[in-house]
């Protein structure tokens, strides 16, 4: 990871996540939130009106199911203060059909975006720096055809950032698009296995 | 009778039965015919109450609730129907009632094409209940209602909506009785910690002032005798609030009076001068603590609640007890030292003389002058013997009802605390009388209020629902009025108002009628009411522009009420 890239850079990145600081300057920080919940619809609702009720952004959403079948994965990222993020999380637990909800600072965690970037072959082909720029951040061209090329990247915020801004500055994007953040906890206790198993164990009783 | 098939309406009212509902709140409509259908085969034991609008459904839910410990239960059509019960829904989720309510949707297959009367009422609802589900195949009904139930009246209770589309009630199932009491993904009620216990005991231990704010936690976990228990062993002062009025006889010795905006002197001003501040089954409402920035900061706080949620919420406290109350309070009280705080105590006494004769007695025995809301409170809970259950609506009644009210027992209040629904009153005086048919049901109503809901006179009437209203006539919208003369310089903007005659509303209606404009007259009416059987309307002509006091002034400090405004 390029250490450089990690402080502010685009001078507004409180909420516009663009340049992936980590500090954000007004004391709140970047948080994870990663939320499971029962399979039933209506629940991706419930969770977004937790934040919309305490004026925090959701900067970044990816929902899918988890390893445990019938279980939902939700990957929420917000900047705000480490109050604010306690509050959000037992709300969102409360839910009723929300099996967990834990919040996790970048430190905690293992992190990967992608992005995809198309750009126009021909400057491409003109500028020779373009192709420097996506080697030196070790991203992969996927699709060259007459008109368009297709540029795809994983990794962290801020790598992706760094790209799309020097490809950027060479007037060479046509699209951009980046996806939401997915992690895996480095903890070495999974909380939803032990949960589950105790709630397995109580129903029993 | 095994492989018995039955339409999902039907199974519907069984599962009702087997959650042991006797009344329900309701007003039909077509999307939810086919349930009222099946709900004609059971009139004996489902006793249905038409109400005259689908609000007056879910506040007579929620004052049958309040009273009587149960969940409340309405049914109403799709579309307006459930759109009618959305105030009475968020009324119940912020004020903790445990209701469900049973809305008709169109049939499954035309969800989403703008059918007639298709409303949306999942999304609606979803954030001012604790649960909103869609029942769309009558196979899933004896599982919904179960959870329904569950929901609604575990852990820190609240309401719960059961979207039942047409589909749904008219195809046929087996019905096989549930009973849901283990969901994986709610804990209702967390254990708390020993360690919290524990600790809590230590700080109350050492504590030389330690005061108690009792809210409706107590009353919802049933813990009104281990709160006694509690405060005796430690002699340790309270104060209530709203909601947790009746949690504490009035004439406990250690009961120090209400908390809040209009509470009185002593519980509020004591708050800032407590070294220990004791919160049990309470949030700490912006109108309990006014400004938070001077709150209680010179004392250590102990939370007792049992959603998580509320912890640290408004107020940072120091320890938080998670549970139940009923088990953490005598846990609690169990390894407490026995001992007293008798100066403590006593330095209530002071600010109790001074409000006493400052505001109490010209409230509650003016000599002169037109007829107080006050006294007319004080002299019908005297009428009572201090047993009634005091009902109010919103505005200068409810101050003046919770603050001049006396209780004896549990469960006698029945006001809309966090949302203020003017028009509350009436419906949930009539749910009240069937949650507690024994007990005798006053209504403290303005007349701005009254007429919010003034059409469920008509169910009054035909229920004969013994509802003791005595109306409390200013012809002004009292507390806005009164905010205007004290924030707005006196400017009146459209708060007074040009009233019906009562007495012919009443007649209308057929229900007994008395209308006291002299001191001299009170005693003998309220009488009056009492003894005659079924509802009475009492008007009270009461002083046009009286104010409620003590106040906090909005966002001023706890320990700042006014006695007087000049
Ligand atoms: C549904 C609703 N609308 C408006 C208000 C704002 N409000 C609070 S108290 C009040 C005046 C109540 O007047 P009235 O019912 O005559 O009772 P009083 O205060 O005179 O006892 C009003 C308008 C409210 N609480 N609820």
């Amino acid at each position: 990871m390029n250490q450089e890239m990690t402080k502010s850079q685009c001078g507004d990145c409180k909420v516009c996540g663009k340049c992936g600081t980590l500090d954000c300057p007004e004391g709140r920080t970047c948080y994870t939130i990663l939320v499971y919940s029962e399979n039933v619809a209506g629940i991706l609702n419930q969770i977004t009106t937790v934040f919309t009720r305490r004026q925090v952004n959701i900067e970044s959403l990816n929902v899918c199911a988890s390893s445990t079948p019938g279980v939902h994965k939700y990957t929420i990222t917000c900047f705000c203060t480490e109050e604010m993020v306690i509050m959000l999380t037992k709300q969102i637990e409360k839910k009723i059909d929300v099996l967990q909800a834990h919040y996790f600072t970048d430190e905690e965690i293992f992190i990967l975006e992608c992005s995809l970037i198309k750009v126009s072959t021909s400057q491409m082909l003109k500028d020779s720096e373009i192709g420097r720029i996506v080697r030196r951040h070790g991203a992969r061209i996927v699709e060259v055809n007459p008109t368009y090329s297709i540029i795809e990247k994983k990794g962290l915020t801020e790598e992706i950032v760094s790209l799309f801004q020097q490809l950027d500055e060479r007037g060479a994007v046509l699209q951009f698009v980046r996806s939401g953040r997915i992690v895996v906890t480095k903890s070495p206790v999974e909380q939803l296995d032990r949960y589950l198993e105790e709630r397995e164990s109580q129903r029993l009783k | 009778m095994d492989n018995e098939l039955i339409s999902g309406a039907e199974a519907l009212m069984r599962a009702l039965e087997n959650e042991g509902v006797d009344t329900l709140f309701g007003y039909p409509g077509g999307n939810i015919m086919p349930s009222y259908d099946a709900l004609y085969d059971h009139k004996t034991t489902l006793n249905h109450i038409l109400v005259r609008h689908e609000q007056a459904a879910v506040h007579a839910a929620q004052g049958y609730a309040r009273v009587s410990g149960k969940v409340g239960c309405v049914i109403v059509t799709s579309g307006p129907g459930a759109m009618n019960t959305i105030t009475g829904l968020a009324d119940a989720m912020i004020d903790s009632t445990p209701i469900v309510v049973i809305c008709g949707q169109v049939g499954a297959a035309m969800l989403g094409t703008d059918a007639f009367q298709e409303v949306d009422t999942i999304s609606v609802s979803q954030p001012i209940t604790k649960w909103a589900y869609q029942i769309r195949h009558a196979d899933d009904v004896a599982t919904a209602v179960s959870r329904a139930f569950y929901i609604a009246r575990s852990g820190r209770p609240g309401p719960v909506v059961l979207d039942f589309t047409k589909n749904a009630q008219t195809s046929m199932t087996e019905y096989h009785p549930q009973k849901v009491d283990f969901i994986r993904s709610y804990k209702p009620t967390p254990s708390p910690f020993r360690e919290d216990i524990e600790r809590a005991a230590l700080l109350i231990n050492s504590s030389v002032k330690p005061f108690v704010l009792v809210g409706q936690g107590v009353e919802l976990g049933d813990a009104r005798e281990e709160l006694r228990a509690f405060l005796e062993k430690a002699q340790i002062p309270a104060g209530c609030t709203f909601l947790g009025l009746s949690a504490l006889p009035s004439d406990h010795p250690l009961n120090m009076g209400m908390l809040g905006m209009h509470g009185n002197l002593g519980p509020n001003v004591m708050t800032n001068q407590c070294d220990l501040l004791i919160a049990v089954g309470m949030r700490f409402d912006d109108r309990v603590t006014g400004n938070l920035k001077t709150y209680a900061k010179q004392a250590k706080i102990i939370h007792f609640d049992i959603d998580p949620s509320e912890i640290n919420k408004n107020v940072k406290v120091d320890l938080a007890v998670v549970g139940d109350c009923k088990h953490t309070l005598a846990e609690v009280t169990r390894l407490m030292e026995k001992t007293t705080h008798q100066a403590w105590v006593d330095g209530f006494k002071p600010y109790a003389d001074r409000e006493d004769v400052k505001v109490i007695q010209p409230a509650i025995h003016p000599t002169e002058g037109p007829l107080l809301m006050g006294e007319v409170v004080r002299r019908v809970s005297e009428a009572t013997q201090d047993k009634g259950i005091l009902v109010t609506d919103v505005g200068q009644n409810q101050m003046f009802g919770c603050r001049y009210f006396r209780f004896t027992q549990g469960r006698s209040v029945v006001t809309s605390g966090g949302c203020g629904t003017m028009g509350f009153g009436l419906p949930a005086a009539v749910g009240a009388t069937f949650g507690a048919p024994d007990r005798t049901v006053c209504l403290f109503v303005g007349d701005g209020g009254l007429q919010m809901t003034i059409q469920e006179l008509g169910t009054i009437m035909e229920q004969r629902a013994p509802v003791k209203i005595v109306l409390l006539n200013n012809n002004f919208l009292g507390n806005v009025r009164q905010w205007q003369y004290m924030f707005f310089r006196k400017r009146y903007s459209f708060t007074p108002m040009v009233n019906p005659d009562y007495e012919k509303i009443a007649q209308a209606y057929d229900i007994p009628c008395r209308t006291v404009t002299e001191r001299g007259q009170l005693d003998a009416a309220i009488q009056e009411m009492i003894d005659t059987e079924g509802p009475f309307l009492l008007q009270c002509a009461v002083k046009e522009e009286d104010n409620v006091l003590p106040m906090t002034p909005p966002g001023a400090n706890v320990d700042e009420m006014l006695l007087e405004v000049k």
